[in-house]
């Protein structure tokens, strides 16, 4: 048997070329999209890696092109994938619509770059309300999973990939400018696609009756029950899917709330009131939808204060202000714009609440 | 009994939502008996539009897709990059095609997708109301020009398949009309030609289709393909505008 090492080989290479190659790993084959800074290195990446592996890859005319390319793939059974950062994303909005009201697998890639409108290139976490509470139109849900270092880049790809199958909905990785950009030493672990069967897949009809795919329901209560089913299915990603990382959240008096990026500043403040005899632990929730409300719901402790640190003007923390319940004990930390917390700072905001 | 005339394989058994004298029905039954004379029914798969032909897989037993608004030729890039083999045909309105997904069609065809394409061009928007298409005659009222097209405001209708031909990934482009039995057998001559085309792996193909909409013409049916063949072959000239390999 080859080693655990051989198996895991550490290489090093920026954000953006880990999604791609966790992609690559994960048995995508079908990748589309359209030039865009922060993430033109995953673009250019999968364009090399099609290539060797023998797979399509497009430079679609739009984003808006390429997210319908995705759906086409993905209606005929195929792994399929788009990336983008923030404008082009709600470009493909109407797309991530269609694509979950049929009920159709997806990855969407999000490096987030600063808004509103053309913005900058800068990092940000502006695209969460947009991510999680649904950009286009209709009650949908996608799975929105939040990485905080090139490991989680590598590791989350590929679970979006089974997790779309699974579920039959599209997932989207909400990362960031400083995340694509980032090199970072990564384990590029063998990774094993699960096997979803699809029944489902449009093939020409062989033998059977044609099939179709859409997402227009005109019968008297049609769409009543495809939503209500859809709902159900909601209901299920919530109560299997929820992921998240905690570290010290019951003994501590202040506890900080951050994902992606900001996570990864927000944990070091965390060690370092540690380190100065504050009680202090993070949360840091690893699934943006489904979000891990029980985390917050469960605390007994109604003394506890919460500070949310975001790279944005203030969008998860209405979230966590929804799961604690009470206003008073969350607190924010955020500025958009390009603006990236300082540990020093997030230090300093966790010690005047202790 | 002796049976001399049935439905082809495959289209359906059931009712039609189409209007009475409308040229959708007629172009379903075309790609149907185009799709089962070639025998490829077990490997085509379409992809139905936003329009009145959104409803189009409750017509043909076919595997079939619906796209957004003006984005079936980029849904069906994507299933033909999956399967080669597969036969994929789109069919669109001129709203559609021409107007919200222009650049995905005009981008499909330069691209040469092996992909086929058929365009309903019925000068309206049926399906919200017969609005101004692309493709409205200079001076033909709508519920958005009711005084007509003012070419000032709004230009002259677009050539789909004259500028389409331009292409180099175009293999065929051709324009026909429903007006009357003889062109409704051309009609079916060129969407036959469009799937041979794309069989032969020759890329692009295209069949613009001038269909009546009694309903926003405001006319009976018969007025409807008496206005075809007087008015709106002058606008539109109907012929074959590229077939590559033509000797
Ligand atoms: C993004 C979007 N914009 C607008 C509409 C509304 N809409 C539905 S069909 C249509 C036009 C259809 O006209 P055409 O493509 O010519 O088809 P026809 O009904 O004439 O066959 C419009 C504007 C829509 N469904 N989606
Ligand atoms: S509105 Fe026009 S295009 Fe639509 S079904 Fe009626 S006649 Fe046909
Ligand atoms: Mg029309």
């Amino acid at each position: 048997m080859k080693s655990k090492a051989a198996k895991e080989r550490k290489v090093l290479m920026c954000g953006n070329e880990v999604i791609g190659e966790a992609a690559v790993q994960a048995g995508c084959r079908h990748y589309f999209g359209y030039p865009i800074t922060p993430q033109n290195e995953l673009t250019a990446y999968m364009a090399k890696r099609m290539e060797e592996v023998g797979g399509v890859f497009l430079q679609s005319e739009s984003e808006l092109a390429a997210i319908n390319m995705v759906l086409g793939a993905s209606a005929c059974g195929a792994r399929a994938m788009t990336s983008s950062s923030s404008p082009g994303i709600s470009l493909k909005q109407e797309g991530i619509s269609y694509i979950a009201g049929m009920e159709l697998p997806a990855v969407i890639v999000n490096v987030m770059r600063g808004g509103p409108g053309l913005g900058n290139i800068s990092p940000s976490q502006s695209d969460y309300f947009q991510a999680v509470k649904g950009g286009g139109h209709g009650d949908y849900r996608i799975i929105v999973l939040a990485p905080s270092c090139s490991q989680e880049l590598y590791d989350l790809t590929a679970l979006a990939f089974d997790l779309a199958d699974t579920y039959r909905n599209p997932v989207m990785i909400l990362a960031d400018g400083i995340l694509g950009q980032m090199m970072e030493p990564v384990a590029l672990r063998q990774i094993n696609p699960k096997h979803v069967k699809k029944p489902w897949v449009l093939t020409g009809a062989k033998n059977r009756p044609g099939r179709r795919l859409c997402s227009l329901f005109l019968e008297t209560g049609g769409l009543e029950k495809h939503n209500a089913s859809l709902q159900e299915k909601y209901r299920r990603i919530k109560a299997k899917e929820v992921r998240c990382e905690t570290y010290n959240i019951s003994g501590a008096e202040v506890i900080a709330v951050a994902y992606g990026s900001s996570a990864r500043l927000t944990k070091a403040a965390v060690k370092m009131a540690e380190e100065r005899g504050i009680k202090a632990g993070y949360i840091k929730p690893i699934t943006l939808w489904p979000f891990p409300e029980d985390v917050f719901i469960k605390e007994k402790d109604k003394n506890k204060k919460y500070l949310v640190v975001e790279m944005n003007e203030g969008q998860m923390v209405e979230d966590v202000e929804r799961c604690v319940g009470d206003r008073k004990r969350v607190f924010f930390y955020g500025h958009a714009g390009g603006w990236i917390p300082q540990t020093e700072d997030i230090f300093k905001r966790i010690k005047k609440l202790a | 009994m002796k049976k001399v005339f049935g439905r082809t394989r495959t289209l359906r058994d059931t009712h039609t939502h189409y209007c009475p004298g409308c040229g959708h029905g007629i172009a379903h039954r075309l790609v149907a008996e185009v799709i089962d004379e070639l025998g490829i029914r077990e490997r085509t798969i379409g992809v139905a539009p936003i329009g009145c032909a959104v409803l189009a897989y409750y017509y043909w037993d076919l595997d079939i897709c619906e796209a957004p608004h003006g984005r079936p030729p980029a849904v069906a890039t994507g299933m033909k990059s999956v399967n080669p083999k597969n036969i994929v045909f789109t069919y669109q309105g001129d709203g559609d095609l021409a107007a919200i997904g222009f650049n995905e069609t005009i981008h499909t065809a330069n691209r040469g997708e092996n992909i086929t394409v058929i365009f309903i061009n019925n000068a309206v928007y049926g399906m919200t109301g017969g609005q101004m298409a692309p493709t409205t005659l200079c001076g033909q009222v709508t519920a958005t020009t009711p005084s007509g097209r003012n070419v000032k405001r709004y230009g002259h209708p677009i050539h789909v398949a004259e500028l389409l031909a331009n292409l180099p990934g175009v293999s065929f482009s051709s324009r026909v009309a429903l007006s009357d039995i003889p062109n409704i057998m051309k009609t079916k001559q060129a969407i036959k030609k469009a799937f041979q085309v794309q069989m032969d792996g020759k890329g692009f193909s295209i069949v613009e289709i001038l269909s009546p909409c009694p309903t926003y013409w405001r006319k009976t049916p018969v007025e409807s393909l008496k206005f075809i063949k007087e008015k709106m072959v002058k606008t539109f000239p109907l012929g074959v505008f590229k077939e590559c390999g033509k000797k």
